[in-house]
């Protein structure tokens, strides 16, 4: 009746192989797949160098707003290990509130409301700079408020439960906004805050107007692009200044490398939380905002593909790794607009995801990450 | 038993020379160690010392950087975790790792996974092996438990139970998958005198019992001199002496290990 | 603002009806004898039947809405019990079920649509594409035995070059085949037996196992490489699939060969097999496998999986393989679902399985209880009936824009029961046939000497 029991050392076991003897079969698998895509690439900037600028011109555009809004995740996943789903959303509502800051409250122009013989420049620039401090306000408050009420519960409770809250929250603020009178449920025009203005590149750089359009071969680029890059860029510095050099950011480097012996360190945790969380909603209120000028229409979803690129971008370059972020959005953007621009539109997400799952595969922890270390 | 080409059997365990690097760190350095058949043998030093690591690399859960493992000859390099079990190496956990939310018995069944006699094919159609190989795989390990006194829980939550039974329990479980050789990592962990004592007894009962080697980490040193054969003593991931309890209780170099230095001319 | 409190008062009968006829299922199904289970899946069958197609006058007790609604109910509950499988008993945080679905729902389509517009190629090419890449998977996987420590990339590679060589052979031997067998197979002028409605039903019961088998095939490649992965990246990795799978089908008439997909326009025309014979015996079939499953040691070793991986591995499982496993047949149930679900509704669009109403599984589970067959099946039931059913039509009654507001509500209360409740409703609890077989401590004299070791 009895169950026999294992022979020490079968002899199945004993007599296997090494499996390194194979390794070569995945890194040439790899390796030709990475020689095809170079092969792809340069081919196409070899036919059309021009094309082909354009296109990493437009995806670094895009690539430098996911920047703005990985931040937000790759930081609260760093801190509380949580995937805040909610994100993207925070973003959607950042574009909402400049747009009614501009069509309703003309915030956009309000110094010459004000002060008549204000000069225009002035204008131009300290305008739109207050909508876009009102939305990274709003979105600020918003945030702070959805961890105070919904995450911050949940803290100790197991991990799905605060991530179900995430997905919850997030399809509160997707669908609320659906109803009229939040948002309403369709695509709204988006009125920028400031107008376009656009240069060609070919033979030196000049300006684009309604008398001189850019000409063939030349590769175009607009204000908007400089604003995002530039806003992106002293967002990536000023938030590595914050977190290396003051004394809240070395709090936060503390809680989320070690939560309970920060508390016991007299690190006031719940605050540092909030004020991650309130970072990274400022950053994605900017980021809405940007983006709903580079792409201007908006609607209630609009935070969700947007955010989950971002949240890839984090994967991508390490989630928790502040400039990993920065360089994995850069690579999604260009993965987007190369897509976009050599295979065709619907295919975009399709190969986001897919860079994605590929980079998991090679590295898992991501291009900056450290693997996690289990002590048995 | 597996025989070398000389007329004595090959040791149970024999380690030579390895060593685990974490990046910069250096946790084990050029580790030998034999543990003969049938032999108590325990696995002293500080904290820190590297102690688990090496289990761990017996157990096949980190890859050594360096040198070689053979259990009864068969080198153990390179083989997953579950392979180096079949092989015939059981172990216990530091910190008590049970099956949380699962039952004392299902804690022992998982045990019989690998022999259960039926495939899952059998369990979906849920065929007549199926019916009979189950209920043999369940009274033998009810039986095993019964060894242990611990048959009369077995319907209990493993997380419930206080710490003394669970440590029974994950002992109990290591053996039931017929182990060779059987690593302890701290056994005594949280115990208190009393407990420490039938831990005593019953390490010496299973050894004898299952025909077992055993190889013991352990900090309470009334454990390791009370039942250990033969200890090895690591400090800073290397071994800096071997010998009986006798002997290692008055070797300097393992005064100065626990202790620091100037307790050993204290001595 | 009117709300008819008659058809409010109806429709939670129907609700507590359908749930306790589902406990009721479990309990009889949990009875020793054969002839008791034998009894209770039949009256199971008949009582709903019955409500379905006999008429009280004019009406019926559940009209098409509510036979739609249970359909949806019963695909949602072999989806859900398969990210159960997954996630709630093997602990491995899976968003891809909704993309497993939408394959399993597409494929088991394109089989019965070709063959109800005289093309049997699909049931061909799936059929034997299912049956060569199974083969290769299995020779593969005899190779790789010899060997320890395979690294998973080089696993991968060789899988799934195999299985595109299979597929490739497949695509050329079902054209041939169809060609070959034309004569036999007949058309819609001449017919043969393509047209005969006893082969339709065996058509659509093949491609609704197929269905399965492709997205267990499928799931094997993708799983593979992913679940060494690790928890969370491992979640992220399977949403991504699911957004792959979704762009595929929208582009399912342009970048794949599919022109009869129509791509981001939807599938129509696929001839509406599902009746509550199939559903009932599909759902009773995924229930009773899954519960097989988990009773036994495979079940034990998946559940050690979630519970201490380092243990696990200690304990002589092959942590890989597990997870592996419990993957695969967990989105063949997705898959099953799917073509059960093609075939009631008669169109298949993108939108359906969009990823965003892949977290609807997801909810569920935990709503029911991550580890809780019975509570899976009880969420799914009630979600569909509940918040399809009875919140659309009584939010439906008090404006247009009310239906909306479901999706607002439905976060709150899902943030409610997180806040009181996050072990979900019915925790571990399990019922009747799913509950757990109970042990009887032997007493010692009973016991055998002791084993030797």
């Amino acid at each position: 009746m009895a169950i026999p029991s294992s022979s020490p050392a079968s002899p199945a076991v004993r007599a296997r192989k090494p499996g390194a003897r194979l390794a070569w079969i995945g890194k040439v698998f790899l390796s030709l797949l990475a020689l095809a895509v170079g092969a792809i690439l340069f081919r196409d900037l070899v036919r059309d160098p021009r094309l082909f600028l354009q296109i990493v011109i437009s995806g670094l555009q895009l690539g430098f707003v996911y920047a703005l809004i990985a931040l937000g995740y790759t930081m609260v996943y760093g801190i509380v290990k949580l995937i805040n789903f909610a994100h993207g959303d925070v973003f959607m509502v950042g574009s909402f509130v400049s747009f009614y800051a501009v069509t309703r409250f003309q915030l956009h122009v309000w110094p010459s409301a004000l002060f008549p013989d204000v000069p225009y420049a002035v204008v131009v620039i300290v305008g739109p700079a207050t909508v876009i401090l009102l939305s990274m306000l709003v979105c600020v408050a918003l945030a702070v408020t959805i961890e105070r009420v919904a995450y911050k519960p949940l803290r100790d409770a197991p991990r799905i439960a605060a991530l179900i809250t995430a997905i919850g929250v997030s399809f509160f603020l997707e669908f609320f906004g659906a109803l009229s009178f939040v948002f309403s449920p369709r695509f709204i025009p988006y009125q920028r805050p400031f107008d376009v203005v656009t240069w060609y590149a070919k033979d030196g750089i000049h300006l684009v107007t309604s008398a001189q359009a850019p000409p063939e071969g030349s590769i175009t680029f607009s204000n908007i692009f400089l604003i995002i890059v530039l806003a992106s860029v002293l967002t990536q510095l000023l938030l590595q200044f914050l977190v290396r050099r003051t004394k809240i950011g070395k709090a936060m480097r503390a809680v989320s490398f070690d939560k309970p012996a920060a508390r016991l360190m007299g690190i006031n945790v719940d605050r540092v939380i909030s004020f991650t969380f309130a970072v990274g909603a400022a950053f994605a209120g900017l980021g809405g905002v940007l983006y709903a000028i580079a792409y201007p229409s908006i609607w209630s979803q609009l935070g969700i593909l947007p955010g989950l690129k971002a949240f890839v971008a984090a994967v991508l370059g390490g989630i928790g790794s502040i400039p990993g972020a920065f360089v994995g959005a850069l690579i999604m953007g260009q993965a987007e607009a190369l897509t976009m621009g050599y295979i065709s539109t619907p295919m975009r997400d399709a190969v986001a995801f897919t860079v994605l799952i590929l980079v998991l595969l090679v590295r898992p922890t991501g291009i900056f990450g450290e693997p996690e270390k289990e002590k048995a | 038993m597996v025989f070398s080409a000389g007329n004595s059997p090959a040791p149970t365990l024999q380690i030579e020379g390895l060593t685990k690097r974490f990046g910069g760190l250096r946790a084990v350095g050029n580790f030998d160690l034999t543990v003969q058949p049938g032999e108590l043998a325990g696995l002293i030093g500080p904290n820190g010392a590297g102690k688990t690591t090496v289990f761990n690399m017996i157990s096949g859960l980190y890859v050594p950087s360096a040198g070689d493992i053979r259990f009864q000859g068969i080198s153990t390099i390179g083989m997953e975790p579950f392979e180096v079990t079949r092989l015939g190496i059981g172990r216990t956990f530091q910190n008590i790792r049970l099956f949380p939310s699962l039952s004392v018995l299902d804690n022992v069944r998982i045990a019989y996974h690998t022999h259960a006699g039926y495939r899952m094919t059998d369990a979906i159609l849920r065929t007549a092996t199926f019916t009979q190989r189950e209920r043999e795989l369940t009274e033998r390990a009810q039986d095993f438990l019964a060894i242990f006194n611990l048959d009369r829980i077995q319907n209990e939550q493993a997380s419930s139970l206080p710490y003394g039974e669970q440590r029974r329990v994950e002992i109990a479980r290591a053996l039931a998958s017929s182990p060779r050789l059987l690593l302890l990592d701290e056994p005594a962990a949280g115990m208190n005198p009393a407990e420490i004592v039938t831990l005593m007894e019953l390490i010496h009962f299973i050894r004898d019992r299952f025909d077992l080697t055993i190889l013991l980490i352990e900090h309470q040193m009334r454990v390791v001199m009370g039942i250990c054969e033969y200890i090895t003593v690591m400090d800073f991931g290397e071994v800096i002496a071997r010998g009986t309890p006798k002997e290692i209780q008055t070797n300097p170099k393992v005064i100065e290990a626990y202790l620091g230095k100037g307790a050993a001319h204290a001595a | 603002m009117s709300l008819n409190v008659g058809f409010l008062i109806i429709t939670v009968l129907k609700i507590a009806g359908l749930l306790a006829w589902v406990y009721g299922l479990l309990w009889g199904l949990g009875q020793r004898t054969w002839a008791a289970k034998l009894v209770t899946v039949v009256g199971a069958f008949a009582v709903i039947q019955l409500a379905i197609s006999l008429p009280f006058g004019s009406v019926t007790l559940f009209s098409d809405f509510d036979s739609g609604l249970l359909f949806q109910a019963c695909t949602m509950a072999m989806v859900a019990l398969g990210l159960n499988l997954i996630y709630g008993f093997n602990g491995q945080f899976s968003l891809g079920q909704w993309g497993f679905y939408g394959i399993g729902a597409y494929a088991a389509a394109d089989i019965t649509y070709r063959w109800t517009n005289d093309d049997a190629r699909g049931l061909l090419v799936v059929g034997i594409g299912v049956i060569l890449i199974g083969l290769v998977i299995l020779v593969v996987h005899r190779f790789l035995s010899q060997y320890t420590g395979v690294p998973v990339m080089s696993a991968f590679t060789l899988y799934l070059f195999g299985s595109i060589a299979a597929g490739a052979v497949a695509v050329a031997l079902g054209g041939a085949g169809h060609a070959a067998l034309a004569p036999l197979f007949g058309t819609k002028a001449a017919p043969g037996i393509l047209q005969s409605p006893v082969v339709i039903q065996l058509v659509f019961f093949l491609a609704v196992l197929l269905a399965g088998a492709v997205a267990a095939e499928i799931s094997f490649l993708f799983g593979l490489p992913v679940l060494s992965l690790g928890s969370d990246y491992f979640g992220i990795a399977t949403l991504g699939f699911t957004i792959v799978v979704n762009t595929l089908m929208i582009n399912s008439d342009t970048i794949l060969p599919f022109p009869e997909m129509k791509g981001g326009r939807g599938m129509i025309g696929i001839p509406k097999l599902t009746n509550w014979f199939w559903a009932f015996a599909f759902l009773l079939a995924v229930i009773v496998v899954m519960r097989n499953m988990i009773h036994s040691s495979t079940g034990r070793a998946i559940m050690s999986v979630r519970e201490d991986e380092t243990a696990a591995k200690v304990m002589g499982i092959d942590i890989a393989n597990n997870k592996l496993l419990a993957f695969v047949v967990g989105s063949l149930f997705a898959g099953v679902g799917g073509g059960v679900y093609a075939h009631f509704i008669g169109f298949l669009s993108p939108g359906t399985f969009d990823f965003l109403v892949g977290f609807n599984p997801l909810i569920i589970v935990v709503f029911g209880g991550l580890g809780s067959m019975t509570g899976t099946i009880t969420a799914s039931f009630g979600w569909i009936f509940f918040l399809e059913g009875l919140l659309r039509v009584i939010l439906g009654q008090l404006g247009t824009e009310a239906p909306t507001w479901r999706f607002v509500l439905y976060p709150i209360a899902l943030l409610l029961l997180m806040l009181l409740r996050p072990k979900g409703l019915l925790g571990t609890v399990e019922w009747g046939f799913l509950k757990a077989p109970w042990v009887p401590m032997r007493s010692r004299a009973e016991a055998n000497t002791p084993p030797q070791a």
